[in-house]
Order: structure tokens, then C-alpha cells, then sequence
């Protein structure tokens, strides 16, 4: 097994004249979780479809556990498994009818492509509803099932493309889980969302990708870290003290304190974290100015993302999935 | 190669697992060609005749046609659905064979035409209609009608693979198949239409077919000595091989596309 499982460089696709990749680059280690995290339309998509030898390219070298994509896709092919934004079931079918369906084109014999069934379902916990139609599965259940069809031979790398958009919390952990599963048990996955949450949650390293290429890369710490320092929030009770306080903040942390007046909320960068909490604490006794809150806050994804893109986060989705079923 | 013809069987087997899953759809398919045979026969056909015989053994060989028509909405769905719903992708991203899932469908779509042909077949017989020039006519007529399906079934999984939305694909069907049924000798014959509108329907690969399955049959309505009816076996073999040639490769052309 090679130690790298997904290499892309110089990645380039156009379409129609408009770069959707222009330079992407990727470096998956073997067994990890890599986050591509984007907004819409940042070519988070179309990078996994080109990985997945579902998608030509226009220029660049990709390799995907250990077969080039553009030379041997039919070797990839072998090696991986690909769920997209949607359950790409036969809805007409049974759950147990579907996943004897891609055992049999996955090319195992009639018996083997039944009892694999037959463990998956057993795995996802869809015994009870294996021959019930999957046009009739809940949300949670379709893509679970989605799951399982991509795991009918152990794949190597795992393509997850948004793997729990709309899905509700219940579902979206059990999909984590799963996820934390696989990669214990040694497969690679390429993990792309717009919740920043699911990213910190899951990947080992994530890969910021905007207009077409990466435009920062590391572990979540090492991404938040990269937007520097931690801020001191102070939410006060009274509106009024706002402008004292924001001059006290200043004179404590010495640096320019941001003001919200709606939420009451001030925040200054500090450095040493424990020094300006106690100072600022004492300060604001002093001054009598009463706090609702106060507290040593970490910079956020949401943040961090804010900071390396140029892009507000409101281009990115609501932190948590909404519940859709 | 085996593992191709393999991928396409059990595609087949898929699609026809679709027909043992949802009976209601059957069903349903059936009632417009019951409801043809009904309505023009018993209602109609008392008003009608042609050269003084049966309108109803005129008109079941058009039924069996048109029904095959029809059956070219169910295919361009299918397709549709499987493109959008992401089932396509997955296939292609899983070493199937690329072609598995047009042969398939193909090979499943004849399945179905076959069962089709049994049940009108059977209605046909219980309304009056027989055929008159015994065994072997009867199966190349059935022959024939068979061999517009499959290249119905091109045109279908080419239309499934352009049309954006499953949902409008049933909606572009039905303006597509009425008038070619309607300017066709399915219900009239041609030669009892204005002379433009006759050459028209005469020339309609529907009625090809249409006329060589009477004649097979030993229906009325031969259609006079026109050339077109006086050749409607080989037009019956040509139009279904024409359609093939455009459609099918328009199909994989569409189906290599996704990838680009």
C-alpha cells in the first residue's frame, strides 16, 4: 500500500471558458480524514468528481490509490467508492434488492453479493427495512444505505461529497460515526462540506478551497491558529458603560477593543490569556461596570474561514445541518 | 467483454425487477391501449368501416403499435431518474461496464414488450380481431413491431439523457407520440384522408409498421398502391433500423458527455 492515497497537482477543468479548477492542488497521507471545506460553486464538487474518474480534466496529474486517473480509471474504480450530495439508490427497489444490485455489478457471485448484503444491512441497521422499497426510507435511512452501497468492497479511498446535508443531528452523528469506523479500519476519506463543524469534527487535515484552488491547508488547530490570537469577550449589562469598557479593554490588552452595541458584546485580541482575564476582571470591578459574561474566546472556523478567503462566512451554510425530515 | 454482457444482464434484471416492484404502473400502461381498443372499437367502430369490414381487426394491429409508442415515455424516465438521482454516477464510479446500463435497459425494454404483446395480444383475440394468415406471418408481424420498440427504446434513453427533469419527460412525451399517432393509419385509414395529409401519414414510421403488421396479420386496411403501402414490409425494417443509426449513437454520445 502506498502512503499516499490521493496526490492531485496543477489541477486545472474549465468549463465553457470559466476555470472551475485553476492550480488545485491535494495531498491526502494514507488513512486520514482529509476536509475540503468551500463555499457553493467553489469547486469542491468538481474536484471530487474528477478524483472519482467521474469527471475529465483539462490539465494537472492526479493520482488516486496508487493508480493514475486519467491512465487507469478502471483501477481507481476498483480502489474507491463515491457517495454524492444525494442517495444514489434505485428508489423502485429494496433496500436488500439495491445492495445485492451493486455487489452484482461490483462483479461478486449471486451468494456473495447476497450475504454481503445481508451484512451491510445488518451494519447499518436497516435489517428491519431491507425489503421494504427505498423510495420509502426516511432521509437518515436512504443515505445510510447510500453508505453502505459504497462500502459493499472495502474501498481503499472513500469519496464523501456534503454526506450529511440535510440530514437531521441523529442521522448526521451516525454518518460521523461510521466515518470514525472506517478510517480506523484504515481507509483514506475525502471529505467535502460546507459545515465547518463537521470538518473540525472529522478531518484530520482540511483543505480551505476557494474559486477553483486551495487557498490554505492544515490541521483545524493549525487553521485557526493561523488567524492569530485568542480574543477577550466582555458582554456588559448596562449599554451605556459601552464606551467605558471598550476604553478599559484597551488599556488592558493595548489594542483596539470591537464594539456590538445590540449584543452588549466587546472583544480585544489578547496575548497572555490568563494575565488579561484576571487584569481586566480587577479593572472592571474597580470601574463598577457589572458583566453579564466574560471570557477567553478561541478564534473559529467560521473565523478562520472569514480570514483566508476574504469571503463572509455567510457565504458558507448555518453551522449546524438544519433538520429537513 | 463477458464481464460487459454480464453488467448488462444484470441491469435487464433491474429494470424488470421495476415491473414486479410497482404492478399499479402496469397496470396503468395497459388502460390506454384497453381503453383504445373500447372506445374506437365499440363506439367508433359502429360508425366506421373500412371497404365494408371490421373496424375493430383494423384497428388492433394500430393498437399494438401505438402501445409501443407509449412505452418509449417509461424508458426516457427511467434514464432521467437514474441520471438525476446520482444513480448513474455511482454506476460510473464502480468497474461496471459503461454499457451496461443502455444495453441493459434495451434488453429489458424488449422483455417488456413482450409481455405487452401477450396481454393485447389476448385482448385482441377476446374483442374479435384474429390473425388470418396463420403462425409465421403472425410472428414476423410481431417480429416487426418488436424491432420498432428497440429503436424506440434509443430514442428514449437518448430523449432521458437530454431533458433535465424527470419530471418533464412525461410532459415532452405525450406531444411527441399523439400526433405521430394521430397522422398515422392507427385509426384512419390513409387513403380516406386529404391527399397531403394522406402522403404524411403514409409516410410516418408508425404506419410502416402499422400496415406491414396488417398485412402480416391478413388485417383490412392495406392501403391502397401507393408505394409506401405497397412496400410496408420493408419500410417496417427500414425506419426502426434508420432510427437506430441516429439515436443510438446520439444516446452514447449524450452518456459519454456526463463525463466532460
Amino acid at each position: 500500500m502506498t502512503d499516499t492515497a490521493i496526490v492531485a497537482e496543477g489541477l486545472r477543468k474549465t468549463y465553457k471558458g470559466v476555470a472551475a479548477l485553476d492550480g488545485f492542488r491535494l495531498n491526502v497521507p494514507a488513512g486520514t480524514v482529509c476536509g475540503l471545506l468551500g463555499p457553493n460553486g467553489a469547486g469542491k464538487t468538481t474536484a471530487v468528481r474528477i478524483l472519482a474518474t467521474l469527471l475529465s480534466f483539462d490539465a494537472g496529474r492526479v493520482v488516486v490509490a496508487g493508480a493514475d486517473v486519467a491512465r487507469e480509471p478502471r483501477l481507481v474504480r476498483e480502489r474507491i467508492a463515491l457517495t454524492g450530495q444525494y442517495s444514489a439508490v434505485d428508489g423502485s427497489l429494496s433496500g436488500r434488492q439495491n445492495l445485492v444490485l451493486f455487489g452484482r455489478l461490483h462483479h461478486l457471485g449471486r451468494r456473495a453479493a447476497r450475504a454481503r448484503a445481508d451484512e451491510l444491512l445488518e451494519q447499518f441497521d436497516l435489517t428491519g427495512a431491507a425489503d421494504r422499497s427505498a423510495s420509502e426510507y426516511s432521509g437518515g435511512m436512504q443515505r445510510r444505505l447510500d453508505l453502505a452501497a459504497s462500502l459493499i468492497r472495502a474501498p481503499r479511498v472513500l469519496f464523501l461529497d456534503e454526506p450529511t446535508t440535510g440530514l437531521d443531528p441523529r442521522s448526521r452523528n451516525q454518518v460521523w460515526d461510521t466515518v470514525r469506523k472506517l478510517v480506523a479500519d484504515g481507509t483514506t476519506v475525502l471529505l467535502t462540506t460546507q459545515y465547518l463543524d463537521e470538518a473540525d469534527q472529522l478531518a484530520d487535515r482540511i483543505s480551505v478551497v476557494d474559486t477553483g484552488r486551495v487557498v490554505a491547508e492544515g490541521t483545524p488547530d493549525e487553521l485557526k491558529a493561523e488567524i492569530g490570537a485568542d480574543r477577550l469577550e466582555v458582554v456588559v449589562r448596562d449599554a451605556d458603560r459601552l464606551v467605558d469598557t471598550a476604553a478599559l479593554l484597551s488599556r488592558v490588552a493595548g489594542a483596539e477593543a470591537d464594539t456590538d452595541p445590540d449584543t452588549r458584546r466587546l472583544r480585544v485580541p489578547v496575548t497572555d490569556r490568563v494575565d488579561a482575564l484576571v487584569e481586566t476582571a480587577r479593572a472592571l470591578r474597580d470601574a463598577g461596570i457589572a458583566v453579564d459574561d466574560l471570557g477567553i474566546r478561541r478564534p473559529t472556523l467560521d473565523e478562520a474561514f472569514l480570514r483566508l478567503t476574504g469571503h463572509a462566512a455567510a457565504a458558507l451554510a448555518p453551522l449546524s445541518p438544519e433538520e429537513t425530515r | 467483454m463477458t464481464s460487459a454482457l454480464a453488467d448488462g444482464w444484470t441491469m435487464t434484471g433491474r429494470y424488470l425487477r421495476h415491473v414486479v416492484r410497482e404492478p399499479e404502473q402496469i397496470i396503468l400502461y395497459f388502460s390506454l391501449p384497453i381503453m383504445f381498443v373500447l372506445v374506437f372499437g365499440y363506439v367508433f367502430g359502429s360508425g366506421m368501416a373500412v371497404g365494408g369490414d371490421s373496424y375493430r381487426e383494423f384497428l388492433l394491429p394500430g393498437v399494438f403499435v401505438m402501445t409501443q409508442l407509449y412505452g418509449l415515455g417509461a424508458t426516457a424516465t427511467a434514464i432521467s431518474l437514474d441520471i438525476n438521482r446520482g444513480v448513474v454516477d455511482r454506476f460510473r464510479s464502480m468497474p461496471t461496464a459503461r454499457s451496461a446500463l443502455m444495453v441493459g435497459r434495451s434488453a429489458a425494454d424488449l422483455v417488456r414488450a413482450l409481455i405487452e404483446m401477450a396481454v393485447l395480444l389476448v385482448c385482441g383475440l377476446l374483442v374479435g380481431w384474429q390473425a388470418n394468415r396463420g403462425l409465421a406471418p403472425a410472428l414476423a408481424a410481431i417480429g416487426l413491431i418488436l424491432l420498432l420498440r428497440l429503436a424506440l427504446t434509443w430514442v428514449g434513453m437518448y430523449l432521458g439523457s437530454v431533458v433535465p427533469n424527470p419530471d418533464t419527460v412525461s410532459l415532452i412525451v405525450f406531444p411527441l407520440a399523439f400526433p405521430l399517432t394521430a397522422l398515422s393509419n392507427v385509426f384512419v385509414a390513409p387513403e380516406q384522408m386529404p391527399a397531403w395529409l394522406g402522403a404524411i401519414s403514409q409516410w410516418n414510421p408508425i404506419s410502416a409498421t402499422v400496415a406491414a403488421a396488417r398485412e402480416l396479420f391478413g388485417n383490412p386496411g392495406l392501403g391502397g398502391d401507393a408505394w409506401p403501402a405497397e412496400h410496408a414490409v420493408l419500410l417496417a425494417v427500414a425506419w426502426p433500423v434508420a432510427l437506430i443509426v441516429i439515436f443510438a449513437p446520439l444516446a452514447v454520445r449524450r452518456y459519454r458527455m456526463l463525463g466532460r
